[in-house]
């Protein structure tokens, strides 16, 4: 069983995934932000584990994650905080993060962990598809873990098949060629998400990097399954004193 | 572990030994797998040799000097030469990397150049390049470090290149490094990223190791001229992310009767907290790209390094020198602050010659090596002390 191939077989359009940074913006505020994620309508939740030199990300969600960091946030700090993540949250839940801390917890271990907590997925941005196939990959299979590979405008065709054949769960589109939170003019990714239309991949597509309100999540998802926000929604929360409320609000101006 | 034939080049991954690769977000595929598909044939061409060849020797000065340090080598026993990298324009070796890596990027099509700087070195190194060549050049630095390297920062600018400052995290070379990739991802068809060591991904610690290797085909030639035999017993260089070390090293690599000496930065001393000893704290871990030795936490999160020396203050090292260190090939050696301050006065005192803080490390182990007599050692002479002159002023008491 699969919580995204699940979900993908029920819901195919406006898929809605949102990025939250674990230990943000309290220590122990990672499981409170995911369930009102739930409550409020994401469908599904990529979490981030913090590293201290992210090279993929923007500067608001790097902040974020030096602010997870200081807090005391680590990998075995928040496998505890996921141990009952079941009982109160059920949409797919992926983590995101950098292969140096994960290979220090213990590669395998990590992927043990994560399957035992109920994660269902992993995005590791520097983990190139060579040590995917001949490491990695297997080790992520044993234990029933998706594994979603980026793609950007500049990956050739050939490659994106590769990608898209190594993927499982779903292809994560990155809208431009920019780290995350950067801004560009979204119609000109347009042509970019129609030709990922037109490949008829295997994977569903979702789109991330830019997306930052109801009209950026609606054009995304004309072409594509859906969509992923992360910037705009660590923002939100960067001065809350009211979590669940923010969540609330955030997401009825996405989703409404 | 993975059996390597040479420790010169790595293979066709990038992989010295365990360490090295691609460790690269898909942001960053493109503008890497373009440098890997083109870097040895664009360097193996005529037309690039001829031009990388001219400016070395009419613009940087080579060959710089091979000097037998007669008082240095009567204090310690051996023979003791320097490799005067000192010498070259702008006054490190820094310039022979960034030289080669322009006209690759030319050659690329690329218009514009990012770089990273500490302390400001390989920041005017890369200005330097780019005002001869006529190409954009941004400098990405820490905002610390900006205040700290005013008259590095006066040079680069005085070289048209225009300094940006990383105001992230520490403020320092890291979250600078963080931002100039960023840039490059944001700049994915334009832009070349100029690494000034032997770190990164794949190519990059090949590519810059092999523009650096004019150090050690200059030694073998000079010591033959002057002794004889092309091989010394000890090469000496000082390692941040070793690329003075990885170009006097390079054609010794794989003479086996050459004893490599890579020396770090022990800071207040390698067990003090404040420490940039990276082969001796550090584990394997991947950091900018790249699979190598890594100044870590136990949750993996990256450490600040600490040394006076900022060409050495780096968590990481590059992957041929972590390949070196675990295989028992390299033999890594450290020396504290004061350690490398007290071997700059002795050296300018004994030999004339004002060494970078850098090089002072690598000064300040030649008495543990136990020379004989019939030992000859080359000291790769990395850089020359003008641009730390404050601080030796400062740690020195050296004015009244
Ligand atoms: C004079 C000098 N030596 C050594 C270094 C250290 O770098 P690497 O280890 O790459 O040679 C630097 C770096 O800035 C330097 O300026």
């Amino acid at each position: 069983m699969s919580r995204l191939k699940d979900l993908f077989a029920v819901k195919s359009s406006k898929v809605l995934n949102v990025y939250c940074t674990a230990g943000f913006p309290e220590l122990n505020s990672t499981v409170t932000v995911m369930q009102a994620l739930e409550t409020n309508g994401a469908n599904i939740i990529e979490l981030g584990m913090p590293y201290s030199d992210p090279l993929a990300d923007g500067p608001v969600i790097q902040a974020s994650g030096n602010i997870a960091l200081a807090n005391g946030m680590s990998i075995t700090v928040l496998f505890e905080q996921l141990k009952d993540l079941r009982k109160t949250v059920s949409v797919p839940v992926i983590l995101m993060g950098y292969m140096n801390p994960v290979l220090q917890y213990g590669f395998e271990n990590f992927c043990s962990d994560a399957a035992a907590v109920g994660v269902d997925g992993l995005i590791l941005p520097d983990l190139p598809e060579f040590e995917f196939e001949t490491s990695y990959g297997e080790i992520i299979k044993k234990y029933g873990l998706d594994f979603i590979f980026l793609v950007t405008p500049e990956t050739s065709e050939e490659r994106l098949r590769k990608l898209d054949a190594l993927s499982t769960g779903f292809l994560y589109a990155v809208s431009s060629s920019a780290t995350t939170g950067s801004d560009k003019d979204f119609n000109a990714v347009e042509k970019y998400l129609l030709r990922l239309q037109e490949m008829k991949l295997e994977n569903p597509v979702l789109v991330g990097f830019g997306i930052k309100d109801k009209a950026t999540f609606e054009s995304a998802s004309k072409y594509t399954n859906g969509a992923i926000i992360g910037t705009a929604f660590i923002q939100a929360l960067e001065n809350t004193n009211d979590i669940t409320g923010t969540v609330k609000r955030f997401l009825s101006g996405i989703i409404s | 572990m993975m059996k390597t034939e040479t420790y010169q080049h790595p293979d066709l991954q990038g992989y010295y030994g365990d360490f090295g690769g691609a460790y690269i977000p898909e942001m960053l595929h493109r503008n890497v797998a373009e440098l890997k598909s083109k870097y040895v044939e664009i360097m193996q061409e005529d037309s690039f040799q001829k031009e990388f060849q001219q400016l070395l020797k009419d613009y940087v000065g080579r060959p710089t000097p091979l000097f037998l340090a007669e008082r240095l080598s009567k204090e310690f026993g051996g023979s003791i030469y320097l490799k005067r990298e000192d010498l070259c324009h702008t006054g490190a070796h820094k310039i022979n990397n960034t030289i080669g890596q322009i006209l690759l990027a030319i050659r690329l099509g690329k218009k514009r150049i990012i770089a990273v700087t500490g302390a400001g070195q390989r920041g005017v190194a890369t200005a330097t390049v780019c005002a001869l060549k006529g190409l954009e050049c941004i400098v990405y630095m820490g905002e610390k470090d900006i205040e700290r390297q005013a008259p590095n920062v006066a040079r680069m600018r005085m070289l048209g290149a225009k300094v940006v400052p990383a105001l992230s995290g520490s403020k320092t070379l890291k979250d600078a490094t963080n931002e100039a990739i960023r840039d490059w991802i944001n700049n994915p068809n334009d832009t070349h990223y100029i690494i000034g060591s032997v770190v990164g991904p794949h190519p990059y610690p090949d590519m810059v190791a092999r523009f650096q290797s004019v150090i050690s085909e200059e030694i073998r030639w000079q010591l033959k001229e002057k002794t004889g035999s092309e091989l010394p017993t000890h090469v000496v260089a000082c390692v941040g992310g070793g690329s003075n070390a990885a170009g006097a090293f390079y054609h010794f690599l794989d003479e086996l009767s050459v004893q490599l000496v890579a020396v770090e930065a022990a800071g207040h001393g390698v067990h003090s907290g404040l420490s940039a000893a990276t082969t001796q704290l550090g584990k394997p871990g991947i950091l900018h790209g790249s699979k190598s030795l890594l100044m870590q936490t136990e949750d993996g999160q990256v450490i600040e390094p600490h040394s006076i020396s900022a060409g050495l203050d780096y968590p990481g090292v590059g992957p041929l020198h972590a390949n070196l260190f675990t295989s028992g090939r390299g033999t890594f050696l450290s020396a504290t602050d004061e350690e490398a301050l007290q071997a700059a006065l002795h050296v300018s005192k004994t030999e004339g010659i004002i060494p970078a803080l850098e090089t002072a490390h690598a000064f300040a182990v030649l008495g543990s090596l136990n020379l004989q007599p019939t030992d000859v050692v080359v000291l790769c002479l990395s850089g020359r002390g003008d641009k730390d002159l404050a601080t030796y002023i400062r740690e020195l008491n050296l004015v009244d």
